[in-house]
């Protein structure tokens, strides 16, 4: 156990680094870039040393864990620590937050707000996204999981498209209300944790070892898990998700639907599980029947769209329902690939929203029909695209369909009709990617895209080359996330209390099968 | 159907690869490495990316052939040997090694992909001479036969749903070369789509072998297949085999195969030949242990493969596009195969034999088309050919040696390996026995009828065709392929050599023989004779450049059987009704209802705010009232 605050100093960097950039003096846009990527690649740094240091067998559920008094009086305190989910979705931004930057140089150029503020508000959001994940206070990441609405909310609403406004307001009021309810039940949770303890506490260990009242836990569970369904967000209150995307600029969309609405899915697997074990078994059904709706209606609606933009959105409702639904299957399978799917739905995301956003900014439109025939002025940003569609429609020998493979896999062991049904979800991931494909990619171009879409650069190639490259790398060697996220997994699923189904069929075979 | 005494021999447990076994990656790491050099390399590799290109699968071919002399030295039953290359994924239960397992049935498709793969290279290299992008196009085709042949290799079938995968992704690519054509897009994503709906079963599959046996290697599957209950082999069995129905074209999912000859020629020739469509039968004959276990499965394997044969030969008589002609061919032969594999262990080892003569003669024909397209300016309408005989007598000379050899002519490799299949069918099932015969005598008939309408009779030629010769780096490769179609019989005749081999991997059963052999061959050359003389006395006379009327069949036919108009009908209009109505109701109702809420809330607190305004601060308003409401709600209700 190290006494240096590592993840406090992991959160402090980037949040030093927003300070540092919105104080230089205006006009210094060059600059402001300049320093905001430095932080952001020293907080690449960072995770990769924490990274190394973490062990993956180690007998405490939290490393680099801190803990002080906050607010004493109410049992609250400034406690943080990681498991091997939540550093796989810390890296997994300390990734994104420099290929962002790296994308959207030029993405706040024109806008309403500053330069200088759209990438400080880059690096806040960084710093709450490392709390929110390493929070082992139920407390503070409830701050969190609030303050980090605000950067989000400016980043969507001074440097969106032209209804920025609208889709703002509607992404802060979805996550505010989900915030209400969530905060609600963590009263309610303090309440019964000072009844059943005599004293109150927010403590995650503590919350985990009370054994609540199974009527109570359902009540509580609600409260917390609308507000992670909102943030997932779940079918049917992913309405703002399009919206928000959609008026986003591509670098904030990553941010938020690679990573920011992982606290949905990481929030039910870290708290709704563990605390609310009867509650989550019995709601376990429901959530997986909308779970299973959300994949194939998400789908659905990206078929229909006729906006690049929303139809990645779209592609995500659908990948967001595979993730819940691999967290309720309560299987170490299904929930290691929902946590791997966490990690690879955002590498996957990234890339196609970057490059949409290449894409967009050329022809100077978000709509599909708008484009056509770019494979043939521009075959690299073409095939670049290419290879970030496979990796959303989870072909194999790419990262993701590890990890959607073993979602299904998990589910169908106990839940054999529900992963059928999801499983015609690949099936749509091919008509909504390669359609999107052959409408903006192929035919003869048309006179704008032939004289306005030009073929990659090398600051963009420099973005998207490392994501590629990991969606293929993780494709054959995911084990190298996998040996993280199991055992965070399988102590999850002690305290939840179940174990895998065995095989129907007991197989013995001579010398063991590797 | 009887499963008889089969022997099952696969329980065997194949021993860990080593010594010279121990190169069996090499097989698929240097056509990989291929495409990775010609896809990353860009224009630097230009000049001589071609060659590269060849070299990969040709060196593939020198590691197989020494791995094959290397089993040929070892006892039959140790010949088989997998190779660990690393752990791929364990959560829990579920460990899935990334291992390579070369035993007899892997090594007859290692030789045929490397080989018949790098002459179809080799053929590309003159074809697409004048193809600015060349150096790519063989980036593409390296990477088809790595995936071919991790798909052949694998040893658990999550491994080979990657190279299952990596076919479909590398003939989507192929299809869709000229992708600046509309046709050429649209056939890629419908190759891969129908393909996707083959993958849905191959998925379930696969998560079914590891709910009941826990484990997807196949020797886990195979040791348990026999404590596992019918219904479940069956599940199983049928799934397995709409995945192979996807990637072998074959009836319900078949309409992708005649959209593909949208891609370049050498394309087509190792989709038809060496890759892709003999997929499905590898998947099948590799789980024989399943369908042993499962005969309603096999049962209805055998009954795809009938109505395949028959559906793709009447679409080959009727198409005038010479290459679409050979693509209902493909799906005929390929259902020859399933015919042969649905029979059990009758017929697995005549499904293999099949797929080996097929895969020289079938590559033949289509380098042969992609010579006569070449030579006749793209023009593929056979209408608009004729008497090329007189001016390409290699390509006249190959294309009628492998047209013999399909139509089941003896001493041709497709005599042999024909009869086999129609014999075994006749066995164990006198229907297929006879869709099988009826198949050979439609065979004759439409291979006749593209060799007259294509080398004879008068020449049909547009003013901008200038038929000629093609260059000897594309007629070498046919020669090499029609000598393969001419002597490929001697895998089986007179001595056996490819039951005895693949013996110890896919088990093999004699059937009875009812009738003496002489008979036999009166009979099937016989059937086939009437279609070839059938097609000669329509054909011989002059071919009208305008297709005629036609009758009601032979309308269907060119529709491919209307295969395009079902799918729309069941699969797509039903889809678009559903996609528009989910758009709407997203929009509408769910959007609606919640903006609906917020104009409500809006309007409510827009009279309840007094002097407070902005954001920040209603909000935290908002959020302390709710939690004083709350917090109170819950003191109530608990104390």
């Amino acid at each position: 156990m190290t006494t240096v605050p590592w993840l406090t100093i992991l959160a402090v960097v980037p949040l030093a680094g927003a300070l540092v950039v919105a104080l230089l003096p205006k006009g210094a846009d060059l600059l402001a870039k300049r320093v905001a990527l430095a932080f952001s690649l020293l907080v690449l740094a960072g995770t990769v040393f924490l990274a190394l240091q973490f062990s993956a067998d180690a007998t405490t559920q939290f490393q680099f864990a801190e803990q002080h008094d906050w607010i004493p009086a109410f049992g609250v305190s400034y406690a943080v620590g990681v498991d091997g989910i939540a550093l796989v979705l810390i890296a997994l931004s300390a990734v994104l937050v420099p290929i962002v930057m790296i994308a959207g140089w030029h993405e706040a150029d024109n806008a309403v707000g500053s330069v200088k503020g759209y990438f400080a508000l880059l690096l806040a959001l960084e710093a709450c996204i490392v709390w929110v994940f390493s929070a082992t206070d139920l407390f503070l990441f409830y701050v969190f999981f609030e303050v980090m609405l605000i950067p989000m909310y400016f980043l969507i609403g001074r440097y969106g498209g032209p209804r920025r406004q609208y889709a703002a307001v509607k992404f802060l009021l979805y996550s505010l209300l989900g915030g209400l309810l969530m905060l609600a039940a963590i009263i309610g949770l303090y309440v019964v944790s000072a009844q059943m303890t005599g004293t109150g506490t927010f403590d995650y260990a503590t919350l985990v070892g009370l054994d609540i009242d199974p009527g109570t836990q359902k009540l509580l569970f609600l409260g917390v898990f609308f507000a992670f369904a909102v943030k997932a967000p779940m079918v049917p209150v992913h309405t703002w998700l399009p919206d928000a995307a959609g008026e986003a600029t591509p670098g904030s969309a990553v941010l938020l639907v690679g990573v920011l609405d992982k606290v949905g899915t990481f929030g039910m697997l870290r708290y709704c599980l563990p605390i609310f074990p009867d509650a989550a078994a019995f709601y376990a059904p429901v959530i997986i029947a909308i779970a299973v709706v959300g994949i194939i209606y998400g789908a659905l609606l990206a078929i229909g769209q006729s906006d690049l933009k929303r139809l990645i959105a779209y592609t995500s409702v659908s990948h967001f329902g595979f993730i819940v639904l691999g967290i309720f299957a309560f299987t170490s399978q299904a929930q290691s690939g929902s946590a791997l799917y966490m990690v690879n739905h955002g590498f996957s995301t990234a890339a196609l929203f970057l490059i949409a956003g290449f894409l967009i900014s050329r022809r100077g439109s978000t709509l599909i029909d708008d484009f056509g025939g770019v494979a043939k002025v521009a075959p690299v940003m073409a095939g670049l695209f290419l290879i970030a569609g496979l990796s959303s429609l989870a072909l194999p020998g790419l990262s993701t369909f590890v990890s959607e493979f073993l979602v299904l896999v998990g589910t169908f062991t106990r839940y054999p009709v529900a992963a059928g049904v999801a499983t015609l979800g690949i099936i749509l991931a091919a008509v909504y990617i390669l359609w999107m494909y052959q409408r903006t990619m192929t035919g003869e171009p048309g006179d704008e895209v032939r004289s306005k879409v030009t073929e990659i650069k090398g600051r963009e190639v420099l973005a998207i080359a490392p994501v590629v490259a990991l969606i293929i790398a993780l494709g054959f060697v995911p084990q190298v996330v996998l040996n993280v996220v199991n055992p965070a997994v399988e102590r999850n699923m002690v305290t939840v209390g179940v174990t895998d189904p065995p095989p129907q069929v007991a197989v013995a075979i001579e010398g063991g099968s590797k | 159907m009887n499963i008889g005494t089969a022997v099952f021999a696969q329980e065997t447990v194949l021993a860990p690869a080593n010594g010279t076994f121990s190169l069996i990656w090499l097989l698929i790491a240097l056509p990989a490495l291929g495409a990775a050099i010609l896809l990353l390399g860009g224009r630097r590799t230009n000049a001589w990316g071609h060659l590269l290109g060849v070299l990969m699968p040709v060196a593939s071919f020198v590691v197989a052939a020494f791995l094959f002399a290397a089993m040929l030295g070892q006892p039959a039953e140790e010949r088989g040997a997998v190779q660990h290359l690393y752990d791929w994924q364990i959560v829990g239960a579920f460990k899935v090694p990334f291992s390579l397992q070369l035993d007899q049935l892997s090594m007859v498709f290692v030789l045929l992909i490397t080989f018949v793969g790098s002459l179809i290279h080799i053929y590309a290299i003159g074809y697409m001479a004048h193809d600015p992008a060349r150096r790519k196009f063989f980036g593409y085709l390296n990477l088809f036969v790595a995936a071919m042949l991790l798909l052949v290799l694998a040893d658990n079938y999550l491994l080979l749903y990657v190279g299952w995968e990596g076919v479909g992704l590398a003939s989507f690519l192929l299809i869709g070369w000229y992708q600046y054509k509309d046709s050429a897009a649209v056939a890629a994503k419908k190759a891969f789509i129908i393909n996707r709906v083959g993958d849905f079963g191959l998925s379930l599959a696969i998560m079914f072998m590891f709910a009941v046996f826990g484990g997807v290697t196949f020797e886990t599957v195979n040791a348990g297949i026999g404590s596992a209950s019918e219904g479940t082999a069956t599940w199983i069995g049928l799934l397995l085999l709409l995945a192979a129905c996807g990637k072998s074209a074959q009836f319900p999912l078949q309409a992708w195969l005649f959209d593909a000859m949208e891609g370049p020629t050498p394309v087509s020739a190792l989709i038809h030949a060496a890759t892709m469509v003999t997929a499905g039968v590898y998947l099948i004959v590799r789980s024989n242990a399943i369908f042993d276990a499962a005969p309603t499965a096999r049962l209805l394997v055998l009954i795809v493969g009938c109505i395949s044969l028959i559906w793709g030969a009447i679409i080959g008589c009727a198409k005038d596009d010479l290459k679409k002609a050979l693509a209902g061919s493909t799906m005929s032969q390929i259902g020859y195969m399933v015919v042969a594999a649905g029979l059990g262990p009758v017929g697995y080892v005549f499904a293999i034999f099949h797929l080996l003569t097929h895969g020289f003669f079938k590559a033949g024909l289509f380098l042969g088309a992609g010579s006569v397209m070449h030579a006749n300016n793209d023009k593929i309408n056979m209408r608009h050919l004729g008497a090329l005989r007189t001016v390409m007598m290699i390509t006249f000379v190959t294309f009628g040696i492998c047209t013999l050899a399909i139509m089941g002519i003896p001493p041709f490799a497709g005599f042999f390996s024909k009869d086999d299949i129609i014999k075994a069918a006749f066995s164990q099932s006198p229907v297929a026995g006879v869709v099988t015969l009826i198949g050979a005598g439609i065979t004759g008939f439409y291979m006749t009828r593209i060799f007259l309408m294509t080398f004879l009779g008068k020449a049909r030629w547009e003013d901008d065709q200038h038929p000629h010769e093609s260059p000897a780096v594309m007629w070498i490769p046919m020669v090499v392929l029609a000598i393969g179609a001419t002597i490929g019989g001697v895998l089986m005749w007179p001595s056996h050599w490819l039951e005895t081999w693949l013996e110890p991997a896919v088990p093999y059963q004699e059937h009875a023989q009812t009738l003496p052999e002489w008979l036999w061959i009166i009979i099937t050359v016989g059937t086939a004779l009437i279609g070839i003389l059938w097609a000669v006395a329509l054909y011989r006379r002059e071919v009208p450049v305008t297709p005629p009327a036609g009758s009601l069949l032979t309308r269907a036919a060119r529709e491919e059987l209307y295969g395009n108009e079902i799918n729309e009908t069941l699969t797509m209009l039903p889809g678009q009704v559903l996609t528009r109505s989910s758009v709407f109701f997203d929009n509408r109702v769910v959007d609606g209802f919640v903006n609906g809420m917020a104009a409500v809330v809006w309007g409510v607190s827009g009279a309840l705010r007094t002097v407070q305004n902005g954001f920040a601060r209603s909000y935290a308003l908002t959020m302390l009232g709710g939690a004083v409401l709350l917090v109170a709600l819950l003191v109530l209700v608990r104390l």
